[in-house]
C-alpha cells in the first residue's frame, strides 16, 4: 500500500481521503494484532513478575518484622491492634472471621461444587415408613453457579484484604522506627473525608454495580457454556451442568434439517439490525439538525413554541406514544380509517402484518416512527452545538458568496460531525439495542415464518436484542442460546466502536476540557 | 441598483421564512396529532374498541371513571413511588459517581472508566434472568415488585455517569484548589463549592431519575410476572392492548395515557431548561 505524506494526503479528493484512511486502518490490523499480542504477553510477564515481588515482600516483612507483624499472618489486624490502631485492627479482624465463618458455613460447598453444577438432582425417593415415594430436591444448579461466583469475588477480596493487613505493619513498623506517630482511628475517620474521600464516594455505587451489572453479566457469559434451560432449571427439573463450546458450535456452525441453522437466522437478524441502527441514527441526526437549523434562524417567530411541541415526545412517557402510533397503524386503526373515508385506499392496509418484501412496510415505518421519537433529541443536542458555531465564519463565507447549501456543506456539517461523532457512535450502538421501539411498535411482527423455526417465532424487524428476549421468554426460554446471543451481540457492538474509534477524527482527549 | 439587490435579498429571505413557517406549522402538527388523538378518544363514550374516526360521537367522562375503578390505582401509586425514591437514591449514587471520576486522580481510576464502558457493551437485557431470580430469593418480586425494581435501578445507576461528569468537567478545578489551600477538607469542597454551582445538573440527574420508571417496560413486567399488584403503568397498561382486551380497554388505555402524561409532562416542562442543559453538554462532552 502506498504511504502518503502529510502534504500529499491533503492534496487528495475527500473520497480518497477517506478510502486511504480505511486502507490505513486495515492495513493497521496486523500489526495491532501484534501489538495487541506483545502487550498481553507484557502483561503477563508484569503479572508474574509483580506476584513474585510481593511474595519476596511477604517474605522480607515476616523475617524483618517483629512478633506483632508475624502474628498478622494468621491472626489479620493483630499488628494494628498491639501497635494502638484499635479502628484498622478491628476492621481487620472482623473481616477475618466473617470470611472464615462464611466459607464454612456456606462458601466451601459452593466452591466445591462448581465444577459439576451439582451432584444430585431431584428424584422420587422412597419412604420406608410411609411406604410412598416423595419427590426430592437436592442440589441448585442455579445457586451454585451464583454463589459459586460470588464465593470467588469474596475470596479474591479476602486475599486482597489479607495482602493490605500485611503492607500495614510494614509501613507502621518504618513509620515507628523513624520516630514518628501513627494515625489515630480519628485521623482514619478524618481521611475517608478528606484526602480518601474517593473511596467514601464510591463505595455505594461500585458495590451496587458489582453486585446488580458485573455479577450478572459474569453469570450469563458463564451460562453460554452451560445447558441451562427451561427443562434444565437446575432444581425442579433438573440439574444442569457444563458444555463447553458446543453451544456456540450449535449457534454458528451447526446444520439441521433441510439446512436450516441457527447462524442464517442470526445472519438475517444481524443484517436488519444494522440496516436498523443506521437508518434510525442517521436519518434523526440530518433530519434534527435540519430541523433545529430551520427553528434557529434568523426572522423564524415563536421559536420556542416550535422546541416545546417537538420536545412533547420527550416529556410523554415513551410506552404511552409507541403503543398508541403502533395501534393508530393497526388495521382498524385511526390512519386506516382516513385513508378509507379520503377514498385514497378500498381496502385497509396491514401495516405490521405484511410479509411482502420482507415486510418492507413494517420495516420502513418503524424507521419513519422512529424519526418522529428522535428529532426532538437531535434537534435539543443541534441546537445547542450551533449556537457555538463563530458567526464570523459565516459571515466571511457570505462575503466570498457561498451559498447557504454551500456555508451548510463547508462549515456547519464538519463542525457538527466532529463535535458529535462519539455521540454518533453511542447513538449507532444503542439503537442496535433499541429494545422499546421495536417491541412496543410491533413486537417483531410481522412474522418471518422461514426463521421462525428457531427459538422464538422470530419475526421481520425483530433485532438481536428482542430476539434475545424473545428466546428467553419463549417455551422452550433456551438461556443458554439467549447468552450465546448476547456475547456476540457484545463482539458486534465492541468491533464497530474499536473500528469507529479508530477512523474518527475527534479523538477525544479527556484532560483537553478541563 | 445597489438599492434594488438588497430589496432582492430582502424579499428571497421573507419568502423563504414563509416557507419555513409553513414547514413548521406542518411539523408540529404532525408531532401533535397522536396526542391530540390519544386525548380526544379517552372522552369516547360510545364504544370501547378501536374505531377509524377520531371525533368522538358522544363526550363522558365514563373511561376515566372506569381506569379508577380498576388496579390502576395501584399500578399508578407503584410507579409514583419507584420514580420518587428512585429520583432521591439514583441522583446521589450518580452524582457521588460522577464528582469522584471528574476531580479525584487516583490509581485505578483509568481502568475504572474503561471497564464500565466495556461493560456498557454488554445488552443489559441478558441480566434479566437472573435478577429476577436474585430478587425472587429476597422476596422482591411480583406483588413485592416495588422494592425489588427500585434496588435494581438504583443499583445499577452508577454507569450513567457520563452527563454529569461532563458537566463537573467544565468547573474550573482551581476553585476546588484555592478552597483547599484555605484548608477545607475534600467533603467540604463538595459540599460548599460544587454543589451549589452544579444545581442546574443536580436537577437534571433529578428529573431523568424520576421520568425513567414511568416507560421502563420489559423488566417491570419480567419482575412483576403477571401480579397486578407488582406492576407499574407501563406493564399494567401494556396488557389492555393485548388481543383479549383491546376490545374493551381501548378507550380506557387513552384515559390512562392522560392521566400517567399530564403530570410527568408538567414537570418536565418546567424544568425544559435544565433537561435541554444536560442533553446538549452530554452529547458535546461524550
Amino acid at each position: 500500500m502506498k504511504q502518503y505524506s502529510d502534504l500529499e494526503f491533503l492534496r487528495l479528493s475527500k473520497w480518497e481521503k477517506f478510502r486511504y484512511k480505511l486502507l490505513c486502518f486495515f492495513a493497521a490490523i496486523p500489526r495491532a494484532l501484534k501489538n495487541a499480542g506483545i502487550g498481553i504477553g507484557r502483561f503477563f510477564k508484569n503479572a508474574v513478575l509483580g506476584i513474585g515481588r510481593e511474595f519476596k515482600d511477604l517474605w522480607l516483612t515476616f523475617r524483618e518484622g517483629d512478633w506483632k507483624t508475624k502474628t498478622s499472618y494468621l491472626v489479620m489486624g493483630f499488628g494494628c491492634l498491639a501497635r494502638g490502631q484499635i479502628l484498622r485492627g478491628l476492621m481487620f479482624l472482623l473481616f477475618e472471621i466473617v470470611f472464615i465463618f462464611y466459607m464454612i458455613v456456606a462458601g466451601g460447598y459452593w466452591i466445591s461444587m462448581l465444577p459439576s453444577l451439582g451432584k444430585t438432582g431431584p428424584g422420587e425417593v422412597y419412604n420406608a415408613v410411609l411406604d410412598t415415594y416423595s419427590y426430592e430436591y437436592n442440589d441448585n444448579s442455579f445457586k451454585i453457579l451464583l454463589y459459586g461466583v460470588l464465593t470467588i469475588f469474596f475470596i479474591v477480596a479476602f486475599i486482597y484484604t489479607w495482602r493490605a493487613n500485611i503492607k500495614q505493619n510494614r509501613v507502621a513498623e518504618q513509620i515507628l522506627r523513624s520516630g514518628k506517630k501513627l494515625k489515630s482511628g480519628k485521623d482514619d475517620l478524618r481521611s475517608l473525608v478528606d484526602d480518601q474521600f474517593h473511596k467514601t464516594l464510591l463505595a455505594l455505587p461500585l458495590t451496587g454495580i458489582l453486585i446488580f451489572t458485573v455479577l450478572p453479566i459474569i453469570f450469563m457469559i458463564l451460562v453460554a457454556f452451560t445447558n441451562y434451560d427451561g427443562s434444565h432449571d437446575g432444581y425442579i427439573n433438573s440439574l444442569f451442568t457444563w458444555q463447553g463450546l458446543e453451544n456456540f458450535r450449535t449457534m454458528l456452525v451447526w446444520k439441521g434439517a433441510g439446512g436450516r441453522s441457527y447462524s442464517a437466522t442470526f445472519g438475517e437478524i444481524l443484517t436488519w439490525t444494522l440496516i436498523w441502527a443506521f437508518f434510525a441514527t442517521f436519518t434523526n441526526y440530518f433530519l434534527g439538525m435540519f430541523v433545529a437549523m430551520m427553528i434557529n434562524k434568523k426572522g423564524i417567530r415563536v421559536k420556542k413554541l416550535w422546541r416545546t411541541i417537538l420536545i412533547l415526545t420527550i416529556a410523554i412517557p415513551q410506552f404511552i406514544s409507541l403503543l398508541y402510533v403502533s395501534k393508530m397503524f393497526a388495521k382498524n386503526g385511526i390512519v386506516n380509517g382516513l385513508l378509507l373515508d379520503l377514498g385514497w385506499i378500498d381496502q385497509a392496509i396491514d401495516f405490521w402484518g405484511s410479509t411482502a418484501h420482507n415486510g418492507l412496510t413494517a420495516r420502513v415505518l418503524v424507521i419513519v416512527i422512529n424519526i418522529w421519537i428522535g428529532i426532538p433529541y437531535l434537534m435539543l443536542i443541534a441546537t445547542g452545538i450551533l449556537m457555538n458555531i463563530p458567526q464570523d465564519l459565516y459571515e466571511s463565507a457570505r462575503i466570498d458568496g457561498a451559498n447557504p447549501w454551500q456555508q451548510f456543506r463547508k462549515i456547519t456539517l464538519p463542525y457538527m460531525l466532529f463535535i458529535t461523532g462519539p455521540y454518533l457512535l453511542t447513538q449507532f450502538t444503542g439503537n442496535m439495542n433499541n429494545f422499546n421501539v421495536i417491541y412496543l411498535l410491533t413486537g417483531g411482527a410481522p412474522t418471518n415464518a422461514a426463521a421462525s423455526w428457531a427459538s422464538g417465532n422470530v419475526g421481520y424487524t425483530d433485532l438481536l436484542i428482542t430476539w434475545l428476549f424473545k428466546i428467553t421468554t419463549g417455551e422452550d426460554a433456551k438461556y443458554y442460546l439467549a447468552s450465546v446471543v448476547g456475547i456476540l451481540v457484545f463482539v458486534v457492538v465492541a468491533v464497530i466502536s474499536l473500528i469507529v474509534y479508530n477512523v474518527l477524527p475527534s479523538i477525544k482527549n479527556e484532560e483537553d476540557f478541563q | 441598483m445597489n438599492e434594488k439587490r438588497h430589496m432582492g435579498i430582502k424579499a428571497s429571505r421573507a419568502l423563504s421564512n414563509t416557507i419555513i413557517h409553513i414547514l413548521l406549522v406542518i411539523i408540529s402538527i404532525i408531532w401533535l396529532i397522536p396526542f391530540v388523538c390519544i386525548l380526544l378518544q379517552s372522552f369516547r363514550v360510545e364504544s370501547t374498541w378501536q374505531v377509524g374516526y377520531v371525533i368522538p360521537q358522544q363526550w363522558g367522562l365514563d373511561n376515566y371513571a372506569a381506569i379508577f375503578k380498576s388496579d390502576f390505582t395501584h399500578w399508578y401509586l407503584n410507579t409514583f413511588i419507584i420514580a420518587l425514591v428512585n429520583a432521591v437514591l439514583q441522583t446521589v449514587i450518580v452524582l457521588c459517581m460522577s464528582y469522584t471520576l471528574s476531580r479525584f486522580r487516583f490509581k485505578i481510576r483509568g481502568a475504572l472508566m474503561r471497564f464500565m464502558l466495556i461493560l456498557g457493551m454488554f445488552p443489559g437485557m441478558l441480566t434479566m434472568i437472573i435478577l429476577y431470580r436474585v430478587l425472587k430469593d429476597l422476596g422482591m418480586t411480583e406483588a413485592n415488585a416495588v422494592p425489588g425494581l427500585i434496588l435494581v435501578y438504583v443499583a445499577s445507576s452508577g454507569m450513567g455517569y457520563y452527563v454529569s461528569k461532563g458537566f463537573f468537567d467544565t468547573i474550573p478545578k482551581s476553585l476546588d484548589e484555592a478552597a483547599r489551600v484555605d484548608g477545607a477538607t475534600r467533603f467540604q469542597v463538595l459540599t460548599k463549592i460544587i454543589l451549589p454551582l452544579a444545581k442546574p445538573i443536580v436537577i437534571y440527574t433529578i428529573l431523568t431519575a424520576f421520568m425513567a420508571p414511568w416507560g421502563d417496560f420489559v423488566f417491570a413486567r419480567y419482575i412483576s410476572f403477571g401480579n397486578p399488584f407488582g406492576m407499574n403503568v407501563a406493564v399494567g397498561m401494556y396488557n389492555w392492548l393485548n388481543k383479549d382486551m383491546i376490545n374493551s380497554c381501548y378507550t380506557m388505555f387513552c384515559a390512562g395515557g392522560v392521566i400517567v402524561a399530564l403530570p410527568v409532562t408538567i414537570l418536565f416542562m418546567c424544568l425544559q431548561r435544565y433537561y435541554v442543559e444536560g442533553v446538549t453538554g452530554g452529547a458535546v462532552k461524550g
